[in-house]
Parts: C-alpha cells; structure tokens; sequence
C-alpha cells in the first residue's frame, strides 16, 4: 500500500501530504524533512527509488515539484511511477497545463482530486475520464449550492434592509 | 458583523504570505490570521466557517499548530449542505489522524452519510472512512460498507470496496463477511470497481487463510478471464496508457494470482498459458509495459510454475539487467535476490554484470546489488569476489563504506577455507577501512590468530608493514597493537617465516616505536592507548633492554585526565620499577582464546542471512562442535575467555596450554592444576569459617605451571600481597566448559593420623551442576569415635546439602565406616572448580576432638 503522498518545491516547501498510515504531527514533521533531505539532494540521472527506513519511496520530478510516494518494500516501483504520472495528468487536465502555482492556491481542488484517484493507500480509478467527470459533477453541485445560498442572502440582506 | 471576522479570502491571505520576505513576517500574518479564526469559530460563525477551514488548512500544511480548528470540522461535516461537507471532510482528513479520541465523534455523522440519498456525500464518508478510520470506527461501520458494496452505483461501490480493505486491516476478524461480496466484484466490467475488487480479494487472502482458500476455490477462473480480456482488448481511449490497456488491472490481476497460486499446483498450472502470454506479449520499451513485465516475472517466481515459464522470467530478468535506464536495472536486482532462491545457476551466470552494479554511481543501486552478491557467494567465487569487493573498498564512497565492510567482513569469516587466506584478507580490510569494521569483527580476527601458532609470525609482520602506511584506522592500529604485545620477539627475530615473505629486519626499538606512536597519537581513543600501554608492558618483558625506556613512555601518562590510562600507567610503571622477578609471569602469552566458545557466541547474535543450499563451514581446524548453523541461531555457552579480551580486566597470565590444538580447547583445555583452584577456594574459603591464616600459599591466578614455552618451570610461588592488589579479583581460569569425562576419580579429602575422610562422586547426566557425593569416614586409631559429626563450608557459589550420615560412632581401626551423602551445586559450574573446607568433632574417651581440613584436590569439571 501507499503510505503517504508528498509533494515538496525544489526549495523544500511542503504543496500537499496526504497520510494513509498513522503518523503523530511531530511524526510527519520529522518524516518530511528527512525525505526532503534525501531526495532533493539526488542528482538527476539517478533512479528514482530511494530505500529509507524499511521502506522505498518512489519519487519523480516536475518541473519544480517533486511527487514523493511511499511504498511497502515488496510493492512495485514502476507501477507506482504510473500512479504517479496518472496524477499528474488528471491535474493537468483538471487545472489545464497545470504548474505550481496552481497547486498553491487551490491546494483544497488537488486534494479531492488525489481523493478520486487513492483511498485507503490503493488506486481508486484508472480512467481518466471518469475521473475528470466525477470532479466536474462534484464541483457543478458546490456551484449550484454557493449561488442558491448568495441568492437566498441576498433575499434576506434586501428584506431586512 | 464583527469588524475583526476574517474578511480576507483565501486567495488574499495566501497571497499576503507568500509575499513576506522572512520567516517573522509570515509568522506575523499567520497569528492574525489564526486569531481571526479563533475569534470567528468561538462566536459560532456560520458564513465563513468553509472559508475559515480552508485558510486553517493551508496554513497547517505551512506547519503550524491548528487543533483549535477540529471541532469545524465535526460541525462543517454535520452541516446540511454538500459544499460544508466537502471541505469538513477534507479538513477531518488533514488536520486529524487515526489515533485523536475526536475521531470517534464523527462516527455518528458518517453514519448519517453513508446512507444519504446523494451518492456524491455517500462517496465523501466512504472516502473519509477509508482514508483515516480507527478500529473503533472499522467495527462500528462496516456493516454499512458492506451494504454498500451492492448499490447500483459503480463510484460507491469502488469507494466501498477500498474502504473495506482498511476495515479488514484494522479489524482482521472481520475478513469473512467480505469474502462473498469480494469474490462477486469479480465479475463486474466497470474498471474502477474492478480494480478495487481485484485489490480488496488480495488483501482478504492476506489477512485470513479461509478467504484465500475460498478465493482460490471460487475465483481463479474469474481471474485468469479478467487478466485475458484486458490483454487482448483492442484499443481503448480511456484506459490507454502507452499502448497498452490499463496496465494497472493488468499488474493488480497478476498480484493476485500469485497469492491464489502460492503453492498450490493447480492453481498454477491454470495461469501458466496467460502468464506466459503477457510476459511474451508486453512490449517493453514503456514504463508502463516494464512495469506489467516486473509483476509477471514475481508471479512466475511466486507459483509452481513449469520450468519453461521459470525461463522466460529469467530471460526477462537478463533484459532487465543490461538495460541502461537505472529504474528497471534496480528493478532488475530486486528481482534477481527472488530469483535466488528459485534457480541460483542461472543468477549466477549474470554475476559480473551484478559485480559491476556493486560500483554503480547510483547509491540504491549499489546497496541492492551488494546484498545481491552477498546471496551469491558460495565456495568457488568467494576469493575472486571478495577480491573484487576489497578493490573497490579503496574507492567507494564514505558513506558506503560502512556497508561494504560488514559484509566483506562477514563474506570472509563465514568462507575462509584456509587461516592464512583468512587473515590476509582481513588485513587489507582493516589497513583500508579498519575505521569502519566492528568491535566483534577485530576480536574474531585475534582469537584467529592466536589459535594459529603458525602464522602468528607472519601476521605481527605483516601488521607492522601495514601500520607504516595506514596507521590512521583505528582497528589495524589496535590488532597491531596486541600483536606486537603478544608475539613481539617473533617480529624481531623473525620467527615462523612464510616462503611468500619478504625479508624483514625489525630492531626491538622499532617495535617499541610503533605501539608509541600507537599510544601518542591524536586519534587514538582510551581503549587503544589503554592496549597499547599493556603491550609495552608486555614488550618490556619480552625485550628486557627496552625496559627503561618503556618505563618512560608509560610514565608519561601517570597523571592523565582518564582513569583507566592514569591507573593502568602508574601500576605498570610500579610491576616495571620494582617487580621484575613476578613480571616475566605476569605478561606471559596469553592461552589460546578458545574459538568455539567465541564464535559460538557471535552466531547466537548474528543475523547473516544465506542461502539455504550453503553447507554451514566454521572456520578450519575448529571440530564444529558448537559451531554449526551459521544461519541458525547457536545457544551461545558461556563464554569466561572473552572477558581475556576484554581489556578493562586486561592482563589475566593464565598458565599457557602446552599445544595450541584446537581439540585442546574445545574439551575445555583443563589448564588448571586442581591445586591452585585450591588455592583460590582457599581464598574464598576463608571469609567463610574465618580460620585463621590460609595454609596454602595465596597465589590467586599467578600461578606458573608447567609451560614449555617459557621454560620456566621452577618459578617460585611466592606472591608478594602488594601485587595481589593490584591485580585482585582476578577469576581464576580453573576448568571450561566443555569437559565431556563423566567419570571421576574418588579422592582422599583429608587425612590425619586419626581419620581418614574419601570421597566419591556421581553425577547425573544432563545435570552438569550437580554432584552427588559419597563421603566414607575412616577412623584410624584405635580408640571408637562417638558423636561423630561431620561439618563442611563451601563457597557462596556452591550450595551443599548434607544427607543424613550413615551413624554417629566410628569404630576403630577401620573396622567400620560412616558413609554420608552430600549433594553439590556448582552455579559456576565450568568456570570455578569446587572447594570444601571440612570440620569433623567427635568424643574419644569422652574428649571432644575436633579435626579441620581443606579440600583442595577435587577432580576437576565438577
């Protein structure tokens, strides 16, 4: 299974984590910066398993992101190098040639995306897709929720005026 | 509206942070942010309580502290609308884990939402519940998830399913509800539920037997169909991935059938034709195509497969090896340690391809490959590769090193065939990485040496050559150290020369020299200035001209910050000075260390992992007796010698055996004349009963038996108290372990003129502790003893029970005996000898006598 999904910039900076094992606050902290450590400082022709702590992580770089991924030791790498790049287009598609900027400020739409694509440590849904639509469906319905609510203020903000 | 609400939105605020320049002015904009929230979440806000979680979430992920936020998120969950859910339940899953007790009050909440009549909050809980839920919450639930698992919506039932791949890992128990509705998602086309049905039967098989069973017997068929119609689907826009038809059902498919086929036959032989099929059919110039080959190729190495099928994989394997992308290479290594176990022939044709992975620039490559050939090594090729190995320790990196010398280390002592092989490898080991190799690693390298007689000259040679040059790692240092203590006069007058050799002329001084510079050195540690001050005591027995300025350099350290240095310095500067007649005994050479105790030792507390087909090799010479099994955990025997290599209680000159002889060792090398355990029993003995002053001389552990190497065998016995001081509390090395002889002869415990008191013994097998005693009392005048009683004191060691004796009068003149039974345990069975002190009263002619002795002469190995 996936033990955590970790998103770091070149410089270190944290985008997104998501935790399927359990690990106290002081836990994570300690495990991020330790992984930071390791993999910002491989070079770039190197494979892209490092073995830490019993573990292997699996990490690839995009543009300035690095997608870090850890695996149980007897899971298989490449595979996950495919979770990975799966992830990666369904943003891109989502957010349209998405960068890191995009995953700055909507940091809350990348997490339901990654929540469409794993649960649980284990892939969810390998169509693209689907994907794509079942996102879209969700956000039509907080659309129609926010402005059924901006209308019913509104209403409400002209009546006791 | 109170003015100080937060009315930033989220874009602004996470614009405004990132806008400050250093890491104060972030915190500033953060605490007034959190305070905003605060003050918005304790007056109960409703509009911007979504905005306000949002904002809390992004600035937990900066790394602040946000618990004051994880009560919103149980109120946002309880909230009606979709919207509110969405970000509680993203904000439960960020800011809380599985072990907060605030968990367990969503359970209420989730369970509203698992039935919720919109599918899309449904997905939420389940996603929610399968993301962080405790076991609590697992038992509490499932059976919701599991109605679930047959709505008619496939993006729940997929949800569902995962979700109940965390419920049987928290809650194992609860495997067999989910086998039927497991073995049934089987059949289903969506790929999404597919996949996660594929995923969920794999981890029911883990968790219980029973479901693997009747997943075996149920659901094979099924599977081999799935994996055959996503392999030979044609062209799916959706699910293709570089030309290939969702890989991942095709690799989750694979993983499954090898749990199903993991040593059952049957099973098996179904999937061999579509194993075979994808393993020929995958292209593999694509990541996603390579990583579908690595699964096939851990089925086929995890079923009974048929020996065709084995060769393809190992086919496959050698592709993987010469690739030149460092991914499927390291894959590759992986795979092969597999391999291993099933054909080690053909792993071992790819051995100088592993070799040179060893050396890769890739650290995670190198560390792989490294175990790999660690696997690998077996009899024929551990010289070459070792040889291989010690080249590259030269170069590799500093970091690596550590590694590389462990199993080097290991590679050479579980496979040297010959000593001299053996200790040259060492050598080289501890001249180019000594600082890296462990404590127990050196120790074994001397026990070794010391149980070589032969070699011992070539090994204080070569080790004084290699300390000219690398005199900087600390483990060479210290074996030259004690070599040159111990063997110093083999170094100078070249002693046991090898044909090999080089001839070499090595004055005393020079050998005085180097253990100087061992002793000044910057780098040294305590323990290696501690050896090295007493192999110049050694040396400065050995070469008598040296003595002075030996005497000097050791005087040096008489007022050094450490203790052990201070001590040992001014004690020895004392035994040099004014104690030269004792001196020669003191620092004679030292028993050989009794190997199999030794190693027996380090094997009960090793992990070498090898291959099972190894047949186990201790090192020559050693009769295996305790040594077995290196891959097996041998119950260590105590092991009293190690203490010898201890240098804290350094310097025990114990009589030395006359032959170095394995044999002799491991039957215990009954070096110990019974007599001077006496002596030490004596010693014992006489806190006990407080009789006077001791009868026998009080030489704890200087004695001087007979040893032919020093030829000194008229010592005198005399032992000045002063030096029983210095060097007290020493054990006396009286009988080891290992002694095999049940039979022991009846001893004379005492005689007098009056009395004569034999014994006999028995012991039971299995009980080594135990002696049972026959003690038969004699009287030797002629006048009848009455109110015989017999009395002895033993050791704190030793416990004794008396047995009633047989009467209380002795007839005279030997016309009768008392027979009395006494019963012994030695708690330092092997390590101490017995010791018994006697006290018998009697009346004769209505006087009371009293009669004491000491026993000294007991067999030994009781």
């Amino acid at each position: 299974m996936i033990h955590f999904v970790i998103l770091i910039s070149r410089q270190g900076k944290v985008r997104l984590t998501k935790w399927y094992s359990p690990y106290s606050q002081k836990e994570r902290t300690k495990v991020i910066r330790e992984l930071s450590g390791m993999i910002l400082t491989r070079g770039p022709k190197l494979c892209n398993f490092v073995e830490w702590k019993g573990y292997k992580v699996v990490y690839r770089r995009y543009a300035s992101l690095y997608f870090c991924m850890c695996i149980d030791a007897d899971d298989n790498e490449l595979e996950i190098l495919e979770i990975i790049h799966h992830f990666v287009e369904i943003l891109d598609r989502y957010f349209g040639s998405v960068c890191e900027l995009d995953l700055i400020f909507n940091f809350h739409k990348a997490y339901y995306i990654l929540d469409e694509i794993l649960i649980a440590g284990e892939l969810q849904e390998s169509s693209k897709k689907t994907v794509a639509r079942l996102i879209a469906a969700q956000d039509s319905l907080v659309e129609t929720a926010k402005e059924q609510a901006s209308s019913i203020s509104n209403m409400i903000a002209q009546a006791t005026k | 509206m109170n003015p100080f609400s937060s009315g930033t939105r989220l874009r602004d605020m996470i614009r405004a942070i990132r806008a400050c320049k250093t890491a104060a002015e972030e915190r500033a904009v953060v605490r007034k942010e959190c305070a905003a929230i605060r003050a918005a979440i304790s007056e109960n806000d409703q509009d911007y309580r979504h905005r306000n979680l949002a904002k809390l979430m992004f600035i937990h992920m900066l790394g602040y502290p946000t618990h004051f936020g994880q009560m919103e998120c149980l109120k946002l969950i309880a909230s009606a609308g979709f919207p509110e859910k969405r970000i509680g339940y993203l904000g439960l899953m960020l800011l809380l884990d599985e072990r907060q007790e605030v968990l367990m009050l969503v359970t209420n909440s989730l369970k509203q939402d698992l039935n919720h009549s919109n599918q899309y909050i449904v997905g939420l809980a389940l996603c929610a519940l399968g993301n962080i839920c405790s076991a609590e919450m697992a038992r509490d639930l499932a059976p919701e998830v599991e109605r679930l698992l047959q709505t008619r919506d496939p993006n729940i039932r997929k949800k569902a399913a995962l979700c109940s791949i965390r419920i049987i890992r928290k809650v194992p128990d609860l495997a067999e509800n989910f086998m039927g509705p497991a073995a049934s998602l089987l059949k289903e086309k969506h790929h999404g539920v597919l996949i996660a049905g594929v995923q969920l039967c794999t981890d029911l098989c883990k968790a219980s037997t029973d479901a693997l069973e009747y997943l075996r017997k149920n659901c094979t068929e099924g599977l081999v169909r799935i994996l055959r119609d996503v392999s030979n689907s044609p062209y799916a826009p959706e699910y293709d991935i570089a030309g290939i038809t969702d890989p991942f059902l095709h690799i989750r498919a694979l993983r499954l059938m090898r749990m199903l086929g993991q040593g059952d036959a049957d099973s098996s032989e179904y999937m061999n034709d579509i194993l075979a099929q994808v393993a020929t059919k995958t292209e593999s110039n694509k990541n996603a195509g390579n990583a579908i080959l690595y699964e096939c190729v851990e089925t086929i190495m995890g079923i009974e497969a048929t020996s065709g099928l084995r060769v393809l994989a190992i086919n496959i394997l050698g592709r993987f090896l010469s690739n030149r992308d460092n991914n499927i290479r390291y894959v590759a290594l992986n795979m092969l340690m597999k391999a291993v176990t099933v054909d080690f022939q053909a792993v071992q044709r790819h051995r100088t391809t592993i070799l040179e992975c060893v050396k890769d620039s890739d650290a995670s490559i190198r560390k792989r490959a490294l175990e790999l050939v660690f696997l690998l090594v077996n009899d024929n090729n551990v010289k070459s590769l070792t040889k291989e190995l010690i080249d590259y320790l030269e170069v590799s990196d500093q970091d690596f090193k550590g590694d590389l010398t462990a199993k080097i280390c290991s590679i050479v002592e579980k496979f040297s065939q010959e000593k001299l092989w053996y200790i040259d490898q060492m050598f080289k080991v501890l001249s180019l990485a000594g600082n890296y190799v462990k404590d127990d690693v050196w120790h074994a390298l001397i026990v070794m040496i010391s149980n070589a007689p032969d070699l011992q000259g070539y090994s204080v040679r070569s080790l004084y050559k290699a300390f000219q040059t690398s005199n900087e790692q600390e483990s060479l240092v210290r074996v030259t150290v004690w070599c040159i203590g111990e063997y110093g006069e083999m170094l100078v007058n070249n002693v046991g020369v090898l044909e090999m050799e080089e001839p070499m002329t090595v004055t005393e001084s020079d050998a005085v020299d180097v253990v100087e510079v061992a002793l000044k050195r910057h780098s040294s540690d305590i323990k290696t200035r501690a050896m090295s001050l007493v192999a110049l005591l050694k040396i400065s027995s050995r070469f008598p001209p040296t003595s002075e300025r030996i005497r000097e350099i050791v005087m040096q350290h008489k007022e050094n910050v450490e203790l052990e240095l201070q001590q040992r310095s001014i004690e020895f500067n004392s035994i040099i000075q004014r104690h030269q007649n004792i001196k020669s005994s003191l620092v004679e050479r030292m028993p050989v260390l009794d190997e199999s105790t030794y190693i027996g030792k380090r094997v009960g507390s090793s992990q070498a992992t090898l291959p099972a087909d190894k047949s186990s090799r201790p090192t020559s010479g050693s009769p295996g007796a305790s040594l077995k099994l290196p891959n097996g955990v041998a119950k260590p025997p105590p092991a009293p010698l190690v203490d010898l290599l201890d240098l804290s209680s350094d310097d025990v000159p114990a009589p030395t055996s006359s032959a170095t002889d394995f044999l002799h060792d491991l039957l215990g090398g009954d070096l110990m004349s019974p007599s001077s355990s006496g002596g030490a029993g004596t010693d014992i003995l006489m806190d006990l009963l407080s009789i006077g002053s001791p009868s026998a001389p009080t030489d704890v552990s200087i004695r001087n038996t007979i040893s032919s190497n020093q030829g000194n065998a008229g010592e005198p016995k005399t032992a000045p108290a002063s030096v029983m001081d210095l060097l007290d509390g020493l054990p006396s090395n009286s009988s080891l372990p290992g002694d095999k002889n049940p039979i022991y002869p009846s001893i004379t415990a005492f005689e007098s003129s009056t009395l004569k008191v034999t014994f006999s013994f028995t012991k039971q097998p299995g009980k080594p502790q135990n002696t049972m005693i026959q003690a038969t009392f004699t009287n030797l005048s002629s006048n009848t003893y009455t109110d015989f009683i017999f009395q002895a004191a033993v050791p704190k060691f030793i416990q004794l029970r008396l047995d009633p004796a047989s009467s209380s009068t002795l007839p005279a003149s030997g016309n009768g005996t008392i027979t009395q039974m006494l019963s012994v345990t030695n708690s330092q069975h092997g390590q101490k000898a017995l010791a018994m002190r006697l006290r018998i009263v009697y009346k004769v002619n209505d006087q009371d006598k009293m009669e004491q002795g000491q026993i000294n002469n007991f067999p030994p190995g009781l």
